[in-house]
């Protein structure tokens, strides 16, 4: 047994609004550079959709992820030599249109038209040649089921149930289904990005398992982008340079939450840490069936209160203050003391850790639009059973299709629910329900405090980096904090020559000097866009 | 033997030599952020699938063409009894159809960065000198392979003049008077390749140094930590020590 620590993240699905407020922020901490327009470390997706990029989950178009072959663990996309082969153009990258061309507005028209009987408009430019664009495609355009008769059905889940299912999906879909999912990088146990890289340029930390990526040794091999079955690393096309969600290492290094859970307005995110066994790790990513992967996956996750997980985690040097927090990890409690939070897509092998409690409410609608007594657990354990459809659709996502985990856990959900309505009314507590769902009262009680109630020191339990580590982890930064960089600038020996100015420190600047400035600066010397624009320069009249 | 040919065939070989050897250490270490191949197939995939192995393919053939012929002396051929008729023939053989897919793939990639505006747009000054340098050495290589092998004009054996100048440099006993009497197609293909090498450490073309052969040895996922000394970590830059 070799014990590791993995911070990981759980999402509640049922409490997400889709307000996308979580891709917003992590947007402006992360990518709001040129090179990185078209990118979100963090998107929301409506299911049924296609996704971003779109259709990612096809594997058979887009080859990510693992697959086993006579029992062997090998990347889908081929074995070594075969994608050392394929090194000069990659097969199986996305293109721009996949995810989408990211675009500004000419918001300075509003301010320089001359007066006019019409008022002005600002017409969408593209941020990639800078031309005029239509906008026909963006990180969320089927948001909210937008485009639905003619976008979801090429959502890829949803051809998969219907090649097993038949027509029977498109109706009961529509009458009863939709949610969202929130997506970061699952900074994955088995990564298949790092074992994409052919620099060796990505690496898991080993202080917390958090994936980066070495911006002075990544090549720009672009293999790690096309490796990752949930394409959530990016290529940055102005630096050359691949980049992906940092899991705001430096937030969590100082024992704060990520930008998109500080800033959920749901409050639905949940991090910890987890102990794993990383000696058993590809054992368990091999396993012959898919439906197996669920059970190998939690296997690996060993029980912090267990005195022979903790000597072990002692000898392997993690300190004793992680020791505690595993112990009071919300993450380990959702996905294996309580076994409601699911791994997205555990059939890709790569041992993702971020988990999901799968929404009830879509059921819970259902129910209540059929007149019936939605609150009530034997209608909502009957519903689980007649709504078949959504439940599959949610096997395909969190358990490579086996209804039973998403099932029981849907059955917790609906038990806390129905359990708490009559201790919210003040009524005699009813056993016979978490009894129903294999729990006590007790542990039922304790997972509604942490589902509903949900205190910020409940769900966010994050030991800091030790201080005589920090330094370290500062220093392997992969920073991802350089503007321009590579690209249009050339200095006097070669391309970027020289170290590129921080985001930060030319930010400062930039705002410093448009903010104190006595004469107004002509726009055309700077693009505007709703990031920097700020009232300040106007037209040459 | 005038300056000119002491300045192409002794100096500038050795200027060739410095300037790439420094430039790329120097590269290397003061910009790594820069050092990428900056792949353009985010804008662009049809073109490129086709155009960028076979420019590759063809190029990595070349340069071990170039090995062979210029390192390997004609009197280690002939013990080996392979007859001149019949090294010409391979040379010569090979040589045209990887220049050919070389010359094809490089017109293709270029005629992609002009017509493909994300990727005209995406193209900076250095890299089109590049391209200038690139196919200059390209093309002038083509016309040496047409005149050594005789298809156009006689045939030249290069191996008796150019092969013993060039390694005559790396053997620190420069023979100029060597090159001085090879063609002219021989001679300009020289000072264009050696011109392509002083401009490389500056250019995109730093990428074929990090040819990624160690993937094929290391464990598939990569771990990172401290370890006993601090060997995972960078040192700090200079005025951003850790103080106390
Ligand atoms: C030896 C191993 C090499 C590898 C693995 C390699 C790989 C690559 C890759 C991945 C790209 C990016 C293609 C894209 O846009 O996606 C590239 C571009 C390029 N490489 Fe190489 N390369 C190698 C050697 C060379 C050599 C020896 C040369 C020239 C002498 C060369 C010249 C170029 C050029 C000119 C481009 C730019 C193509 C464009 O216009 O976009 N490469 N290479
Ligand atoms: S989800 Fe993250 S860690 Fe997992 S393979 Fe993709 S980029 Fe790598
Ligand atoms: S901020 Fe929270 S509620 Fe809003 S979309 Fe993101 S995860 Fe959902």
């Amino acid at each position: 047994m070799r014990v590791m620590a993995q911070m990981a993240m759980v999402m509640n699905l049922d409490k997400c609004i889709g307000c996308h407020t979580c891709s917003v922020t992590c947007k402006q901490a992360w990518t709001n550079r040129a090179g990185v327009e078209y990118v979100w470390f963090n998107n929301v997706e409506t299911r049924p959709g296609q996704g971003y990029p779109r259709t990612y989950q096809d594997q058979g178009r887009w080859k990510g992820g693992w697959t086993v072959k006579r029992g062997k663990l090998r990347l889908r996309s081929g074995g070594r030599m075969k994608r050392l082969a394929q090194i000069f153009s990659n097969p199986n990258l996305p293109t721009m249109d996949d995810y989408y061309e990211p675009w500004t507005y000419e918001y300075d028209m509003l301010l320089s038209s001359p007066l006019g009987e019409h008022t002005p408009v600002a017409r969408p430019k593209s941020l990639i040649s800078g031309k005029n664009m239509k906008i026909e495609w963006s990180a969320n355009w089927d948001d909210d089921l937008a485009g639905g008769p003619e976008l979801a059905p090429k959502d890829p889940v949803l051809v998969k149930i219907r090649d097993q299912v038949g027509d029977r999906v498109k109706m009961e879909f529509e009458q009863a289904f939709m949610f969202y999912l929130p997506r970061i990088c699952e900074h994955c146990l088995n990564p298949a990005c790092v074992a994409s890289c052919p620099s060796g340029a990505m690496y898991k930390r080993s202080e917390d398992g958090i994936v980066l990526v070495d911006q002075d040794q990544c090549r720009g091999w672009r293999m790690c982008v096309s490796g990752c079955p949930y394409k959530k690393v990016y290529f940055n096309h102005r630096t050359g340079k691949a980049e992906k969600c940092t899991m705001c290492y430096p937030r969590i290094e100082v024992g704060m939450p990520t930008v998109c859970s500080e800033t959920c307005v749901g409050r639905l995110r949940y991090i910890g840490l987890f102990l794993y066994d990383a000696d058993k790790v590809t054992a368990a990513a091999a396993v012959e069936d898919e439906r197996d992967l669920l059970e190998a996956q939690l296997d690996l996750l060993l029980d912090p209160e267990d005195p022979q997980v903790q000597e072990a985690a002692r000898r392997d040097g993690i300190p004793e203050d992680w020791l505690s927090a595993a112990v009071r990890s919300p993450v380990y409690k959702l996905a294996k003391v309580y076994r409601v939070a699911l791994p997205l897509h555990p059939e890709y092998r790569t041992m993702p850790m971020v988990w999901y409690v799968p929404p009830l409410s879509p059921v819970v609608d259902a129910l209540r639009d059929t007149g019936n007594d939605a609150e009530d657990a034997g209608n909502l354990f009957g519903a689980l059973d007649a709504l078949r459809i959504p439940i599959e659709y949610l096997a395909e996502l969190f358990t490579a299709g086996d209804i039973g985990p998403v099932r029981s856990s849907l059955q917790k959900l609906a038990a806390m629910r129905s359990y708490m309505r009559d201790v919210n009314l003040g009524r005699e507590t009813r056993p016979d329900i978490p009894a129903a769902v294999g729990m006590d009262e007790e542990s039922l009680y304790e997972m509604y405090r942490l589902l509903a109630i949900a205190k910020y020191e409940d769900r966010y339990v994050i030991p800091k980096a030790h201080t005589e580590t920090a330094r370290e982890l500062e220093e392997l930064a992969c920073a991802v904090d350089y503007a321009g960089g590579a690209g249009h600038v050339s200095g006097p020996f070669g391309e970027v020559s020289g170290r590129p100015v921080p985001v930060a420190v030319e930010t400062f600047h930039a705002l410093k000097e448009r903010q104190t400035t006595e004469v107004i600066i002509p726009v055309e010397a700077v693009r505007v866009n709703l990031r920097n624009w700020d009232g300040l320069g106007g037209g040459d009249e | 033997m005038s300056a000119k040919d002491i300045l192409l065939w002794v100096v500038l070989p050795y200027v060739t030599i410095a300037v790439f050897v420094t430039g790329t250490l120097w590269r290397y270490r003061y910009d790594k952020f820069g050092w990428t191949t900056r792949s353009s197939q985010l804008y662009e995939r049809r073109l490129i699938r086709i155009a960028s192995p076979i420019f590759h393919i063809g190029i990595l053939a070349v340069v071990v063409g170039h090995v062979i012929g210029l390192l390997i002396p004609e009197s280690w051929t002939d013990a080996a009894r392979v007859s001149e008729d019949m090294y010409h023939l391979m040379a010569v053989g090979i040589g045209l159809v990887a220049g050919a897919c070389t010359l094809f793939g490089v017109v293709m990639l270029i005629y992609r960065r002009r017509t493909t505006g994300p990727v005209f747009a995406a193209t900076t000054r250095n890299d089109k000198t590049m391209y200038v340098f690139l196919v200059a050495a390209i093309c002038l290589g083509l016309l040496t392979t047409l005149i050594g092998s005789g298809i156009v004009g006689d045939g030249y054996n290069y191996r008796e003049t150019v092969s013993p100048w060039f390694r005559s440099i790396f053997l620190l006993n420069p023979q100029p008077e060597l090159m001085a009497e090879s063609l002219p197609s021989f001679q300009i293909h020289a000072v264009a390749g050696m011109l392509l090498f002083i401009a490389w450490p500056f250019t995109r073309l730093v990428h074929a140094f990090s040819a990624p052969l160690g993937y094929v040895f290391r464990p598939y996922v990569v771990y990172r930590d401290r370890g006993p000394h601090d060997s995972g970590s960078r040192p700090s830059r200079r005025g951003w020590e850790r103080v106390g």
